[in-house]
């Protein structure tokens, strides 16, 4: 399991596939998930593999996940705010909506 | 000069055309070696859009229209051979394609064009139809109210055209055929026994000798006694971050390639040599394709990319024996992923047989020769 480095008591609540998770304000939506034991950010494109942060700079776009319905966001690049609803992705992002056309 | 090796037939050029060549050659039982330039060589083949294109394609010139349609026919045993060969699909899909129009003029533009190719090539032309905005949009109901109607074709298709490349290379190492990368050939010299090949890696000799080296056949077909006259067309290309299927067809400047990325292109520049992209086309390009697929615009754009397409004067392909030099073929073409399959499996049996068939002969660069304004 991960430790944060950031001593803070402040915390903002999140939503992540219908689950509140209470977590540190001011970190990236990667660290709060990590920090909350969450290993599974999406599956991949092509094979449907598990996927989750890597890089955690914006680099590898392994983190992607839907946030405020917003598909493919950045969640290493993505500060949390008290409120926001993160998704977990299934393959490819859709066009227009959650189903295929 | 003692020890220069002697090949039965060389192709320079290692691109789709060149490959597509070779495998053919080496089919036909012909030792082939390929020279291949360097990394950082203006390559077509990996810049391309992939499209297996037919639709309005040999406006006032029939042959091309009809050879077009003919790669088109040929596709599925040239993918169908690869996998057997390579175990690599091509993921060819040929399902039609579309030409959107975002405008009245526009439409009666690919109208016009699709109907004159149809009156030229007479029976078994490829087929088209005039579709209106309700008409497509019941094909594809992701389509914008800027699209006014389309042309479509099932005539048209495409493939993964990196995988191609790969294929075909693949295809060329399994049947023995020798490629040899970072070899520029910079000097064609002939002789009684065939033509000397010189480059900073050092000399062969051959008996036959193709020219698919892109646009440095320009350079090199003089010295063999051939005219290769092209002008200068820059292309730019978009790609997204891969997105769910949502387009099962193609289209003429925007296609969903088999992964997933969505490819938005046809651009072109005649006047520019810079190797960069451009801002301004890539906005532009990026504003049509979102008036065709409005919601195109939620997806991010994650690749740019220019490259030179391969184009002669008139966007035919060049097929021809050099007369003053016999053994020396060129062969250049704007459609390398359309034409590889008669490449493959025509135009290499005849090289291979020594002398091109007369229904090749439209594709002469003689056609050049009358009336040159330059």
């Amino acid at each position: 399991m991960f430790q944060s480095l950031i001593k803070s008591d402040e915390t903002v609540s999140i939503q992540f596939d219908g689950q509140i998770l209470k977590v540190t304000k001011g970190i990236s939506v990667a660290a709060a998930l990590l920090s909350q034991g969450v290993n599974r950010f999406r599956t991949s494109v092509v094979g449907g593999e598990p996927r989750a942060p890597y890089c955690m700079m914006g680099v590898c776009f392994e983190c992607l996940v839907t946030i405020d319905d917003v598909q493919n966001r950045q969640s290493c690049m993505t500060e949390v705010y008290d409120g926001m609803v993160v998704k977990s992705q299934q393959g490819a992002r859709r066009i227009g909506s959650d189903t295929p056309l | 000069m003692a020890s220069i090796s002697e090949q039965e037939a060389v192709v320079i050029g290692g691109g789709l055309v060149g490959a597509s060549i070779a495998w053919g050659l080496t089919r036909a039982g012909v030792q082939t070696v390929v020279l291949d330039g360097e990394d950082l060589a203006l390559r077509a083949s990996r810049a391309n859009f992939a499209l297996i294109w037919v639709q309005g394609k040999g406006v006032g010139k029939p042959d091309y229209a009809r050879w077009s349609q003919q790669a088109a026919q040929n596709w599925p045993q040239l993918a169908s051979d690869l996998l057997a060969t390579t175990g690599i699909d091509v993921s060819l899909s040929q399902k039609g394609g579309f030409s959107f129009a975002l405008s009245d003029a526009e439409l009666q533009q690919w109208h016009d064009e699709a109907a004159r190719v149809a009156r030229e090539v007479g029976e078994g032309a490829p087929d088209y139809q005039v579709l209106d905005h309700a008409a497509t949009r019941a094909m594809l109901p992701a389509i914008g109210p800027d699209v006014v109607g389309s042309v479509y074709s099932t005539a048209d298709g495409h493939v993964n055209s990196l995988r191609l490349l790969r294929a075909l290379h693949t295809a060329l190492l399994k049947s023995g055929v020798d490629y040899r990368s970072h070899h520029d050939v910079t000097q064609i010299t002939p002789d009684k026994n065939g033509f000397i090949l010189t480059g900073i890696w050092g000399q062969m000799r051959t008996r036959k000798l193709i020219l698919a080296a892109g646009v440095n056949n320009t350079m090199l077909a003089p010295m063999v006694g051939l005219h290769v006259p092209l002008v200068r067309s820059k292309g730019q290309i978009l790609v997204t971050e891969k997105c769910a299927p949502f387009f099962d067809y193609t289209a003429a400047t925007i296609r969903q390639a088999d992964e997933g990325g969505v490819m938005i292109g046809d651009s072109e520049e005649t006047h520019s040599a810079a190797l960069m992209t451009n801002q301004d086309i890539s906005a532009v390009l990026a504003n049509r394709a979102i008036r065709i697929f409005p919601h195109l615009a939620d997806v991010n754009i994650v690749r740019s990319w220019a490259g030179f397409r391969v184009k002669s004067k008139d966007g035919m392909p060049i097929y021809q024996q050099s007369e003053t030099c016999p053994g020396a073929f060129v062969v250049t073409c704007h459609s390398g992923v359309t034409l590889a399959s008669n490449h493959t499996l025509i135009v290499a049996p005849q090289i291979a047989a020594g002398r091109l068939d007369d229904n090749l002969k439209p594709f002469s660069a003689r056609r050049f020769h009358v009336s040159v304004t330059d």
